[in-house]
């Protein structure tokens, strides 16, 4: 097959979209936080833009979408430093066979970016930042990669098996959502959690970003089906109504709780609808997206709550959203799916409720625990190691003084212009060290010959 | 000469600064402040979690007067804060030694 203008066209948009959920997902997590912490949360997701893009050209493409070995449990070192990614000529598996073998890896490149970003929101408010570049970095190239290698490549043995993931909830969500899990349980609670209130310091921002995350998913979802196409409508028609469904299912489950409805919350099923239909987009029909963003946003609402009962600390509720709410799409995948959307084998692509009995049912549970699995062991591994080398919290001080200030010298809100803030001494030339400071008359810059 | 302090409900502050201002009242100052009486705080909801949030957001409103000005600036405050249900503020009066302007030099009531 050739290449086609058209389909190239819509995957390099989608590639586009999907790479500005990363600075949405930014905004989403940054609102949640106090405001001592809201630069350190940006930055989780913003350096993850440029760590990630460089690994995975460097070795995390060939190890998910390389020529299989062992197999279907990884890829071969092929593509090592994009060698050999074609801009002429399609992946050679057929991954995308209309569009440049290049155009492929850079679309999965922003989902790379963002899935070990995603997970960053469990551990938030307390991680060192060197510790978190040390995790991600290992566990894009040791968790992410060899499962998006299982379920997306043709050799994959999940996706030999027959298990459907339209385009990430197992690989993306489950994936993230789990290791976020095994994370917190190394790295402990938040200082003060369950006794204070860690109230979110500016919602204006995390619904801002639940926007911006609606409006990329669709390169996310529609994108992933490599094509212009009558399939990437359907994915993206069944994208909307995943996340409206999910905004008002938390919503109806919120205001019989609490009698209101919270603008976090609606932010929140939007995303957890979104999570959910990601596995199922080009696989269901409108009904069937309504039906799953509604159950994701009640699931999701309630499951939130979990941390407080089971006493683990997940800061800005990524199991809640993303494990719970992958899980919950992966599944109801085996339910809602049929093969009138998806163009798929009548065998393949009917689940329960179209007549396919639980074949695929049974498929995707199987997907479902060998992700949960491999993910929990090794992240577990990852998270501890980095824990008893360069250290994954920081300390009680510098947890009480706030991420932006321990991390990183900078803080998010200089909100007076007094703010005593003078240059400090340089060796040679004066050195800002805040390019917002304020002179004060209180400045001493060293001149030449000043003893 | 005294200084007369009131803390109101912040949506209040618009009602009581034209009040002020029609008995004559040439300034004051504002600033945002927090704090509880009888009316304690209320509850706000996180991702369904609960949390009591003990001090509420309030304005407080300074005003340096001269003796006899007091009276009616009490009167304009009470009568233009006032809404009837718990959480109005209060308003008390403290003596104030001296007043000085910064521009002039002015004191005493000459500075008001």
């Amino acid at each position: 097959m050739g290449m086609d203008t058209g389909d190239t066209a819509w995957v390099l948009a989608s590639s586009a979209l999907v790479l500005f959920m990363t600075p949405g997902l930014a905004l989403f997590y940054g609102g949640m936080v106090r405001a001592k912490n809201v630069l350190g949360t940006l930055m989780h997701s913003v350096f993850a833009m440029g760590l990630m893009s460089i690994l995975w050209v460097l070795v995390g493409y060939t190890i998910a979408f390389g020529p299989d070995a062992f197999g279907g449990l990884f890829g071969k070192l092929d593509f090592l430093g994009f060698s050999g990614v074609s801009s002429d000529a399609a992946h050679p598996a057929g991954l995308g066979a209309t569009i440049p073998h290049s155009l492929f890896a850079l679309f999965q490149m922003m989902f790379a970016i963002i899935t070990p970003a995603l997970i960053a929101g469990a551990f938030a408010e307390r991680i060192k930042f060197s510790g978190y570049i040390a995790f991600i970095s290992l566990w894009l190239l040791f968790v992410y990669a060899p499962v998006a290698h299982w379920v997306w490549h043709p050799e994959g043995w999940l996706f030999k098996l027959g298990a459907l993931d339209f385009a990430g909830g197992t690989v993306v969500h489950i994936n993230a959502g789990i290791a976020a899990l095994a994370a917190i349980l190394v790295i402990g609670k938040r200082k003060g959690f369950g006794k204070e209130a860690f109230v979110p310091h500016n919602l204006t921002l995390t619904i801002l970003g639940a926007g911006i995350l609606w409006f990329g998913w669709f390169g996310f979802n529609a994108g992933s089906a490599l094509g212009a196409s009558g399939l990437a409508v359907s994915a993206f028609l069944a994208t909307n109504l995943g996340a409206a469904a999910g905004a008002c299912g938390w919503a109806i489950a919120e205001a019989r709780k609490d009698r209101k409805a919270t603008t976090l919350g609606v932010a929140s099923g939007a995303v957890a609808g979104l999570v959910a239909i990601t596995p199922a987009a080009g696989f269901v029909g409108p009904m069937g997206a309504i039906a799953i963003g509604l159950i994701a946003g009640v699931v999701c609402s309630w499951a939130v709550g979990l941390k407080f009962r089971l006493g683990y600390d997940d800061s800005l509720d990524v199991v809640g959203v993303h494990l719970v709410g992958g899980l919950t799409g992966a599944l109801a995948t085996g339910i809602f799916a049929t093969a009138a959307i998806s163009g798929l084998d009548p065998a393949a692509g009917n689940g329960l409720i179209a007549g396919g009995g639980f074949t695929l049912l049974g498929k995707q549970a199987i997907a479902v625990g060998a992700t949960l699995a491999f993910s929990m062991m090794l992240s577990l591994a990852i998270a501890k190691l980095v824990d008893v080398t360069i250290g994954l919290r920081v300390s009680e001080e510098e947890e009480l003084s706030g991420l932006d200030l321990t991390q990183h010298s900078e803080v998010g809100y200089a909100l007076s212009d007094g703010s005593g803030l003078s240059i400090s001494h340089a060796e040679s030339a004066p050195a800002p060290v805040h390019s917002g400071a304020t002179v004060t008359a209180a400045v001493h810059v060293p001149q030449g010959g000043e003893a | 000469m005294k200084l007369v302090v009131a803390v109101i409900k912040p949506f209040k502050l618009d009602d009581v600064k034209d009040a002020l201002e029609s008995i004559g009242i040439q300034g004051m100052t504002i600033s945002d402040a927090r704090g509880f009486g009888r009316q304690r705080g209320h509850t706000e909801v996180y991702r369904g979690a609960e949390y009591q949030v003990d001090f509420v957001p309030k304005i407080r409103i300074e005003i340096a007067a001269d003796d006899e000005q007091v009276d009616d600036i009490v009167k304009a405050i009470v009568s233009s804060a006032k809404t009837d249900s718990i959480g109005d503020g209060k308003v008390w009066i403290v003596p104030a030694e001296d007043v000085i302007r910064i521009r002039t030099g002015e004191k005493g009531p000459d500075a008001i």
